[in-house]
């Protein structure tokens, strides 16, 4: 439909009939835009909401231990009444952490990649495989890892590494033979993570405009040195967003971490430890913690900084874009 | 800032550096601009290129071959336990000793589960990203919207099926397909509506104008801007459902699991991710198999629910006014 044919059909015959009842109109207006603004305080309402069951659920366990114990207590024993999150917590940062590290840079340079260097015909293609991608469930990626990552781990990595950094710091010890741990775990989150990052970069660097480029180039920048500056100047923010959003995923990943990291509730010191990130905990026990007590006001308080941790996460984000779009970015 | 303030601006940025460079050369040879100083300068910018091109490029091919390696083991070991009997039926008694049946009751259960949660979002978003463009276009309440939304995106769906079990509880509800719709629509809520959203800032704003100058109500607006969004809604419908289907977390508590074929809305139903995950739980080589096949199904759902999506969107694009 072109442009025209659509403005006549704004003022077709009976767009004239339907003038003539202006009272009706108006109020149908206004019921629907009451009843959509309703909606729009609902939304924000529903995430206030989800913070606020886990809190109460969580209350039992804060006011009796506190929360500051809680955290920083290492010892779990559920039967004993001792639910410390320590161990936990640092599972959770160890997994997210390997996993960025091995993600993050490498994405961007790919997103920069199919933004700025592939032609428009490899894009299309490129594209929806990358969608694709972030589309896949989290427990073929677990599945995967399972099937390829851990043998990897356990037959060449972890010996190769272990003999040749070892030496250097604990960091690096081979410390468990199955291969199951905080680097198969990081590995896989870092594969699911990727297209993520991936696709809201490439996404980003397409919206910069193409005056900007052409501007760059005119001046004699080489390709290289005009995509350096879009990255620095214009897409700053929108990459950002975008790491933001590997993070969310990664920290948060429940199945596929879960089959990976082999389940170990100890604070981890070595790549090759087992680690128990919280959101395992919290789905590895949901079945049995209704029978002992305060066990499921303990797995909500762990709901609860899986919670708050995103949530500032991405409230910083998002101060620190906002700070760097008004600085000028945006062309 | 305006675009020429800014570029000269990244121009002095850039420049900065090479104004140190520059001087120092000038102490070393009197000639400043030697054709020699140049090109030696000019080679050094180009082989910075080479090397970051090289690199990214070295980025795309691991990461290619890497996610290509995925596909490739899922469906290498998953195709050897695929049957018939496995897409049909239900598991029998002895499923997960290596008996006979399938995987009919995980597949039905999560089309039913993954519906639901699309329908139930798709009530909640349309309105109210129509809202925010016909009504409340770049308000300070929508900016909130927008960020509630991106942080409702970012939030695990553990804790949404954690919190999904709270309710449960408090409505006393037991595990059946009404929680599990509940909690998967939270998970699929923000990503459709930021899709959509995104997909309404394509809408040209002449057409909005247009319609307003032709005294069309907001209402009447958003009726033109739904419209105008048909084909990409389709298509992030697509996505929103390929993405509830593959979700587990959210539904590990709330949906529960069953063997038995999804049989109302107040009754577990079984879901494949979880399928997979238990299969993969028990120590028969032969459950293992066929856990590798259910995550091939899997695969292949989303994939042929991804490759729908794109070519809807071609499809449905032409006879949008642009």
């Amino acid at each position: 439909m072109t442009r025209d044919e659509s403005l006549t059909l704004l003022t077709k015959p009976h767009a004239t009939t339907t003038f003539n009842n202006l009272p009706r109109r108006r109020l149908l207006d206004a019921a629907g835009s009451a009843l959509m603004q309703l909606l729009q305080w609902l939304i924000m309402l529903l995430l206030a909401v989800v913070a606020a069951t886990l809190l109460v659920r969580a209350l039992p366990i804060i006011q009796q231990v506190g929360v500051f114990e809680l955290l920083r207590s290492e010892s779990w024993h559920p039967m004993a009444g001792q639910f410390g999150l320590a161990p936990f917590i640092a599972g959770s940062v160890a997994v997210t952490t390997v996993a960025m590290a091995m993600c993050v840079i490498p994405a961007i340079l790919c997103g920069v990649y199919m933004a700025e260097y592939t032609s428009t015909r490899t894009r299309t293609w490129l594209k929806p495989l990358i969608d694709l991608l972030v589309g896949i469930p989290s427990v073929v990626y677990g599945l995967w890892g399972i099937l390829f990552v851990i043998p990897l781990i356990r037959n060449q990595i972890g010996p190769a590494v272990d003999s040749t950094l070892g030496w250097m710091s604990p960091f690096f010890r081979q410390t468990n033979p199955s291969g199951y741990g905080v680097l198969a775990a990081g590995f896989v989150l870092a594969l699911m993570s990727f297209p993520l990052i991936v696709a809201v970069t490439e996404e980003v660097m397409r919206s910069v405009p193409q005056q900007m480029r052409e501007s760059l180039l005119a001046l004699g920048a080489t390709r290289w040195e005009t995509t350096k500056c879009i990255v620095r100047h214009a897409a700053l923010p929108g990459v950002l967003a975008a790491v933001v959003l590997g993070f969310s995923r990664a920290f948060g990943e429940t199945l596929a971490v879960m089959m990976v990291v082999g389940n170990v509730p100890r604070a981890p010191t070595s790549i090759f430890d087992g680690a128990y990130p919280l959101p395992a905990l919290i789905a590895n026990n949901y079945s049995e913690m209704m029978s002992v007590p305060l066990y499921d006001s303990a797995l909500m308080m762990a709901a609860l900084f899986l919670l708050v941790v995103v949530l500032s996460f991405n409230v910083l984000a998002r101060l620190v874009i906002n700070r760097l779009t008004n600085r000028g970015g945006t062309l | 800032m305006n675009q020429q303030s800014s570029i000269s601006n990244l121009q002095s940025q850039s420049g900065a550096k090479g104004e140190g460079r520059r001087a120092e050369r000038n102490r070393q040879s009197p000639n400043l601009q030697s054709p020699v100083s140049q090109s030696l300068r000019l080679n050094r910018r180009h082989l910075e290129e080479r090397i970051f091109v090289a690199l990214m490029r070295l980025c795309m091919v691991g990461a290619a071959v890497a996610l290509s390696m995925i596909l490739a083991v899922i469906f290498w070991r998953g195709v050897g336990a695929l049957s018939i009997e496995m897409l049909t039926q239900p598991p029998r008694g002895s499923f997960y000793l290596g008996g006979g049946g399938g995987i009919a009751n995980a597949i039905a259960g999560s089309m039913l589960l993954a519906l639901g949660a699309t329908a139930v979002a798709f009530c909640l978003a349309t309105p109210l990203v129509l809202y925010l463009h016909a009504y409340a276009g770049r308000s300070r309440v929508a900016n909130w919207v927008r960020l509630t939304l991106d942080v409702m995106w970012g939030i695990p769906s553990i804790v949404y099926g954690a919190f999904g079990f709270s309710l449960m509880i408090v409505l006393g509800l037991r595990a059946s397909l009404l929680a599990g719709i509940i909690a998967l629509s939270f998970v699929v809520l923000p990503i459709l509506a930021r899709t959509l959203d995104e997909v309404m800032r394509m809408i040209p704003r002449q057409l909005a104008e247009t319609g307003f100058a032709l005294g069309a109500t907001r209402l009447e607006m958003a009726g033109l801007l739904l419209r105008q969004a048909l084909p990409g809604l389709f298509t992030a419908l697509l996505l929103a459902f390929g993405r509830g289907i593959g979700d587990a977390a959210s539904v590990l508590f709330t949906a529960g699991y069953t063997d038995n074929m999804p049989s109302g809305l107040f009754a577990p139903v079984a879901s494949l991710p979880l399928a997979v995950f238990f299969q993969l739980g028990t120590p028969f080589p032969a459950v293992h198999a066929r856990a590798y096949a259910s995550a091939l199904v899997l695969t292949v759902i989303i994939l042929v629910i991804s490759l729908v999506a794109h070519l809807s969107m071609r499809r449905l694009g032409r006879h949008v006014v642009r």
